[in-house]
């Protein structure tokens, strides 16, 4: 694959309460294009229509109106197609205590993947596979006998990040991957990213409501506001000269302790 | 003016305690067990042990002794041999209904959750429409219906009337199940929908299966004893219920004849309350805060000075 | 002139192994100053703050140490001896606490007049309802809420809405010491700044001292005058805030620190190129 995007796409959810009923637009017009190689942040606050983008691209939700297409053709829900789509597209979630199941070990969640994109591997070669992934996300062999809850938040969201690369994706979302975790492990987190990122040569779509990672980490920031983009265009440019009133109110309301320090030492 | 404090910051961070999957053996738990336990041998190898239950004597109405444990019912017959049989009846009924229970619960309740859409509102109307029919008339109604009922119909009937609680439990519980992030991570990791049943979903599910399995066991017994004692219950076999029955046919707790009705009574009574303290514990797994609150887990902590 | 004196705390939670949640921390909280309390989750920082209201329950345990207030009218209190009403009395009239979560600690059921009444009710009884009544409305219009919001139910006000109820819930008796527990943890950025504005604002005008406990460390070296890092019940740095920021001596303060990349500054250990990659977590 070597791109996935979104035009105009409009999500429409109706709120039934009792006999009447409303439509709310949660996703309003919005178009990009996510790339190999290239990190895009979808930046808003809650309600704003992010995590259902997340959903549209993971086909766990239908657009209302709007195209998604995949290397220029639209995208397709059933078939082969289809399930070549769900190997290249994959999603790490916000939550790292909600996306393990407590039941299973950490070899299970990631062996499971692994199966289904190689059918015809041997019982070793998936083993060999699981260890390989826990490696790459920097975490010691010994975690794939445990389970969930023997495991940090740092850690378990560097097994949900080992799941989602078992497939071998071209694109990852990330829907807020650290803002659940202690902040000093962020950091790490984060990082390692960005080092997987360049190693596959992944496109990552970097879902946070947080401005200032979301500078650092992305080639490219997308403002939304009540589902729709606000603003558009490379890092810098949008936070350090954002055109749009929202971003500017965004920028402005962010803890900023130079300006503090400015202040107080001119 | 900075303080710092050094050296301390490398704090020996002990390992997560395991979580158990089985209840830890606490007093409620075994106490629980031991008395359902021995219930259930004592259905299982008492009437291998004793005489024919039903064999009339002419001794008529006699108390404790004579060869007899439990004394003799007004026809003579002993009431020992008689509890025997009528616990493997009553634990017979039990596993029927709490084995139909669970299938009709985990079909209309859990698969129709995961399945959704017109399935899940379908199963959901249906759950409701069992739900709402009152279930001793209609127990009665069938019951009269059938004149010479055995062990088997009585059970069925029971448990006909009794899913549909159950299954609106186990909906529910899917529900927040089916919406969590690792069953969506299943989902797009592409893995088929009853592999994700199976492997994702039923796992959370089974304390809560076996919870309302010996609640379904619970209400079997006692449904069946009520039914029994107003003479709609499978009058020909022996079941607790039906001892009480003919125990208040023949005036027993009039003439004093305490053997004859304490004994079912107070096994119906003790096999109820141990199978609650038994899914008292299994609550203890499906919510592990009601672990710490009771008093004896309070008492084990001490103060120190 | 210091207001809250706490000497060499300890608390234990009490379990199969004891957790020292607590290890022998001492501060000082001047009169009318900001103190910043900063760390990550399971430091004990919340545990700190829930001692001083005298707030804990069983399994923890103040197992050492002393809190002492001082009061503006020139008297010491040991907190920990206080008891039954003369406890119930000092708190919220002294000492007040806005919890985490709070946002969820409006009852649902009630309206907000009847919430902010029950304060006057319990500690000012002495009051006739018309007075109580404008004492909530003035309440609310100090901390920027309009009065005619008295008569409405928690659902029915926005999440910075509740959160200024929650303030000038605590502030109605016009305590010495306001502590806040992770405040702003659930809104918005703008709505946070808002909230920051209202108790620099309030502070300025009443002249509360705050204990301001959150992790978000940029946060409080923009409204405190002096910072405490805490980590695994200990108080590894304490300083004056832009001191803190540009000379930070502990090296859990430094990592702490480069955690949060600077929005127009520099990338902190933020790499985005992948080159370099921390072992954390």
């Amino acid at each position: 694959m070597s791109a996935l995007e979104m035009r105009e796409v409009v999500k429409e959810y109706r709120l039934r309460n009792g006999l009447q009923s409303k439509r709310l637009r949660a996703v309003d017009q919005v178009s990009f294009e996510l790339q190999p190689g290239r990190t895009i942040a979808l930046v808003g606050q809650s309600g704003s229509g992010k995590s259902t983008i997340a959903k549209l691209l993971l086909q766990l939700e239908r657009p209302t109106s709007g195209q998604i297409l995949v290397d220029g053709k639209p995208m397709q829900y059933r078939g082969a197609a289809a399930a070549t789509y769900r190997k290249a597209v994959q999603m790490v979630f916000q939550d790292p205590f909600a996306s393990l199941n407590p039941y299973h070990s950490i070899a299970h969640h990631l062996a499971r993947p692994v199966k289904l994109h190689h059918p015809a591997f041997t019982r070793d070669e998936v083993d060999e596979r699981v260890l390989e992934l826990l490696r790459r996300v920097r975490l010691d062999e010994d975690f794939a006998h445990r389970k969930p809850h023997e495991l940090s938040g740092g850690q378990r969201q560097r097994v949900a990040i080992a799941r989602a690369l078992a497939p071998e994706p071209a694109i990852l979302v990330a829907d807020e991957p650290v803002s659940m975790l202690d902040v000093s492990i962020r950091l790490g987190v984060l990082n390692l990213l960005a080092a997987l990122q360049r190693e596959e040569n992944l496109g990552v779509l970097y879902i946070t409501h947080d401005l200032a990672t979301a500078r650092h980490f992305s080639d490219e920031i997308m403002v939304l506001y009540h589902g729709k983009v606000v603003e558009q265009g490379p890092a810098d440019d949008v936070i350090l000269n954002p055109q749009h009133e929202y971003t500017q109110l965004l920028a402005e309301a962010a803890p900023a302790p130079e300006r503090r320090l400015a202040e107080l030492h001119p | 003016m900075a303080i710092t404090t050094e050296g301390a910051a490398a704090v020996e961070k002990s390992a997560p305690v395991r979580r158990r999957a089985w209840p830890p053996l606490t007093l409620k738990l075994a106490v629980g067990l031991a008395v359902a336990g021995l219930i259930v041998l004592f259905g299982v190898l008492g009437p291998l042990l004793v005489g024919n239950p039903s064999t009339v004597r002419d001794i008529g109405l006699t108390a404790p002794g004579n060869g007899f444990l439990l004394g003799t019912t007004q026809s003579g017959q002993d009431v020992f041999a008689q509890l025997a049989y009528a616990t493997r009846g009553s634990l017979i009924i039990g596993v029927v209904v709490g084995a139909i229970t669970l299938l009709l619960s985990a079909f209309f309740g859990v698969v129709g959750a995961f399945v959704g859409g017109a399935t899940d509102e379908a199963f959901s109307l249906f759950t409701n429409i069992m739900l709402v029919i009152p279930g001793l008339p209609l127990v009665i109604v069938i019951s009269s219906y059938v004149p010479n009922k055995s062990i088997w119909l009585v059970a069925a009937v029971l448990a006909i009337t009794s899913w549909a609680g159950s299954a609106r439990v186990l909906r529910g519980f899917t529900l927040s199940v089916r919406s969590r992030d690792y069953v969506l991570a299943a989902r797009i990791g592409g893995e088929k929908r009853w592999r994700i049943l199976l492997v994702e979903i039923l796992p959370n599910l089974i304390p809560l299966l076996a919870s309302q399995v010996v609640f379904a066991v619970i209400f079997a017994i006692l449904g069946e004893a009520g039914l029994s004692f107003l003479g709609l219950g499978a009058s020909g076999s022996f079941t607790w219920g039906t001892m009480l029955f003919y125990a208040q046919n023949g005036l027993a707790l009039r003439l004093g004849a305490w053997w004859w009705f304490a004994p079912p009574g107070l096994a119906i009574a003790l096999f109820g309350a141990a199978l609650s303290l038994i899914n008292f514990s299994i609550d203890e797994i499906i919510n592990p805060k009601l672990r710490s609150q009771t008093r004896a887990e309070r008492n084990k902590w001490s103060v120190k000075a | 002139m210091s207001v809250l004196n706490i000497e060499n705390l300890s608390i234990d939670y009490l379990a199969e192994t004891t957790v020292h949640a607590v290890r022998d921390v001492s501060l000082t909280l001047e009169r009318g100053e900001i103190l910043g309390l900063a760390g990550e989750s399971g430091c004990g920082k919340s545990t700190l703050a829930y001692a001083i209201t005298r707030l804990l329950k069983p399994p923890a345990q103040i197992t050492g140490g002393r809190v002492v207030f001082s009061s503006r009218e020139g008297y010491d209190i040991d907190l920990s001896s206080l008891a039954g009403d003369d406890l119930r009395a000092f708190r919220w009239d002294k000492i007040a606490m806005v919890f985490q979560g709070a946002m969820n600690s409006l009852n649902p059921v009630l309206r907000i007049s009847e919430q902010l009444e029950d304060v006057f009710l319990t500690h000012r009884p002495e009051l006739s309802k018309a007075e109580r009544r404008a004492r909530c409305g003035q309440l609310l219009e100090r901390v920027g809420v309009d009065r005619d919001r008295l008569r409405a139910y928690p659902h029915e006000l926005s999440g910075g809405m509740r959160q200024r109820v929650m303030i000038a819930m605590a502030l109605a008796l016009e305590p010495q010491v306001l502590i806040m527990d992770e405040p702003t943890t659930a809104l918005d950025v703008v709505v946070q700044r808002e909230i920051l504005r209202e108790i620099t604002r309030l502070r300025a005008e009443l002249g509360f001292a705050v204990v301001f406990i959150t992790h978000d460390l940029p946060l409080l070296l923009e409204i405190s005058d002096r910072i405490a890092v805490m980590r695994d019940g200990l108080i590894v740095e304490l300083d004056d805030a832009l001191t803190l920021y540009t000379r930070p001596q502990h090296p859990y303060t430094k990592r702490l620190l480069s955690s949060f990349p600077s929005l127009t500054g520099d990338r902190g250990g933020f790499v985005r190129t992948g080159a370099i990659d921390e072992e954390a977590g």
